[in-house]
């Protein structure tokens, strides 16, 4: 167990075990790139000058990017153009959060000012009832179950238990989801992600710099982005994810590959409808057919299509935006460190953020080609 | 009106005012588009469905259908703790628009998606009054 930390002290030992592990000392860090929840009002209002300064280094590149935990893959594709236009030569990403330790994690909601003054009053626990807003509508129009939610959990569960460093391991059935306390209907506790403390950094170069450092690179072939709404009355469509359809087709056009030479996916579940409904956006299955294409441990170990492969938000960890461990779990995997859960021969992964309450969506596809 | 109300309140500002006080009107009113003839929500200065600032208050039908609902088991803060559990939806006005709100309801059980509702209105300060909805005959 490590000691209390700041959540500055977080990102700066994650950046300095990212750069060590890229083989890049931090003075060439010349990008730098920082979403956060820390700090606000005050440091963290401009997170990027703060964190430069902590660090002890000036940037000339840097993005704020801020929407919500689809930021770092956003980033990731951010960071993309400016190695590629020269802006930068080393990006750096990082995340940090101490909300388990503060317990700042609360039901409430933002502030009723400007557009949360028509969302806020009515109480609508936060952020899980926009998600169980949209789980209803999907239930409706598509039949889908609470079983068929449960199984993402449960699939996360067993990935989970093959990891040393998720928080949750035990077993898990659907009837224990089923059972877990219901919270916002149709979601129960256990269909929502866990709340933890952490934190993670990426470090992106040139490919040309990448191969010189001796390190096995994976490259970034594709990245998409879009966002949609913030109050949730105007999500275009609650059964649909229109941020992800969007992200995703706009990244395997830039990648320029399909759906079947995707080895990996790793997709942000900060509730089981959230994976259901992003695996539908994305593709992989027809629109409401997720529930479907779930079931049977078809995301678990062992099953046809690897997901989620550290545990996920549900039960690896979940320090407020948990974008960047999709990102540094699909790396793990394309470069063959996973262990017991490492995915045989993964050359492709697809990686997919989503922020706020379904309200904006970043994707990346992943090679070591 | 109740005496203390301490659930969280609107900041009402400029471009919300007219909103607000004619719900303390009891009158639901929507941003309506003269170009496009599209009704729109929250209000705006400027329609979200072709962007132009040609636009015009109207009175809404006070009449939807459940979009989606959710039950909040509990509270959202210590504040609706006590209301558990109450009744959040997304309505669908029969003009077009969508909106948050509670539908007040003794048996949240019965709820379903595609139910007919209409405004009720509940003073609950001096300035404010929120547009809630209870079900109504189809
Ligand atoms: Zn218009």
């Amino acid at each position: 167990m490590l000691e209390p930390m700041t959540p500055l002290q977080v990102q700066a030992l994650a950046a300095h075990s990212a750069l060590h592990d890229a083989g890049i000392e931090m003075q060439d860090v010349d990008g730098l790139l920082v979403a956060n929840t820390w700090g606000i009002p005050g440091a963290g209002q401009v997170p990027t000058i703060t964190m430069a300064e902590y660090f002890g280094i000036t940037p000339r590149f840097v993005d704020g990017t801020s929407i919500g935990g689809a930021a770092f893959e956003a980033h990731v594709g951010h960071a993309a153009l400016a190695l590629e236009a020269g802006r930068c030569e080393v990006a750096l990403i990082t995340y940090g959060s101490t909300q388990k330790s503060e317990r700042s994690r609360s039901l409430a909601g933002r502030p009723a000012s400007l557009t949360m003054q028509y969302e806020t009053p009515w109480g609508m626990p936060t952020p899980i009832g926009g998600y169980a807003l949209s789980a209803m509508r999907h239930m409706h129009e598509f039949g889908t179950t609470s079983e068929q939610l449960a199984e993402v959990a449960v699939s996360a569960r067993k990935w989970a238990s093959l990891n040393p460093d998720a928080m949750m391991r035990g077993p898990l059935s659907v009837e224990d989801v089923l059972s877990s306390r219901m919270i916002s209907d149709p979601l129960h506790q256990l269909d929502a992600c866990l709340v933890t403390d952490g934190g993670g950094a990426i470090v992106m170069t040139t490919a040309d710099h990448a191969r010189a450092l001796g390190k096995t690179p994976v490259f970034v072939r594709g990245c998409g982005e879009a966002n949609t709404h913030l109050t949730v009355s105007s999500m275009p469509d609650m059964a649909r994810l229109t941020s992800a359809q969007i992200a995703g087709q706009q990244a395997f056009e830039r990648a320029g590959v399909t759906h079947s030479a995707i080895d990996v996916v790793e997709v942000y579940d900060s509730f089981t409808i959230t994976v259901l409904m992003t695996l539908e956006a994305l593709g992989f299955c027809q629109a409401g057919e997720g529930g479907a294409f779930v079931s049977s441990s078809r995301t678990a170990p062992g099953g046809a299509f690897p997901m989620n492969t550290n545990g996920g938000g549900l039960s690896y960890a979940h320090p407020g935006m948990y974008g960047i461990f999709l990102l540094v779990e699909a790396v793990r995997q394309l470069r063959g460190e996973c262990g017991p859960r490492q995915v045989k021969d993964a050359v492709n992964a697809l990686v997919h953020g989503t922020g706020g309450t379904l309200s904006s969506g970043a994707t990346c596809i992943l090679s070591l080609k | 009106m109740q005496s203390q109300y301490d659930k969280p309140v609107p900041h009402i500002d400029e471009e919300s005012r007219p909103y607000w006080a004619a719900l303390k009107r009891e009158k639901l009113i929507l941003k309506r588009c003269l170009a496009c003839s599209r009704h729109h929500f929250y209000p705006r200065i400027l329609c979200p469905h072709c962007h132009s600032c040609e636009l015009k208050w109207s009175e809404a039908s006070g009449l939807g259908t459940i979009y989606s609902f959710t039950i909040a088991r509990r509270g959202a803060g210590p504040a609706f703790s006590a209301d558990a559990p109450y009744a959040v939806a997304i309505v669908e006005l029969d003009e077009g628009v969508r909106m948050m709100t509670n539908i007040v309801i003794e048996n949240v059980d019965i709820l379903a998606i595609g139910q007919r509702v209409g405004v009720i209105f509940e003073h609950v300060t001096e300035d404010v009054t929120l547009p809630k909805f209870k079900l109504i005959g189809s």
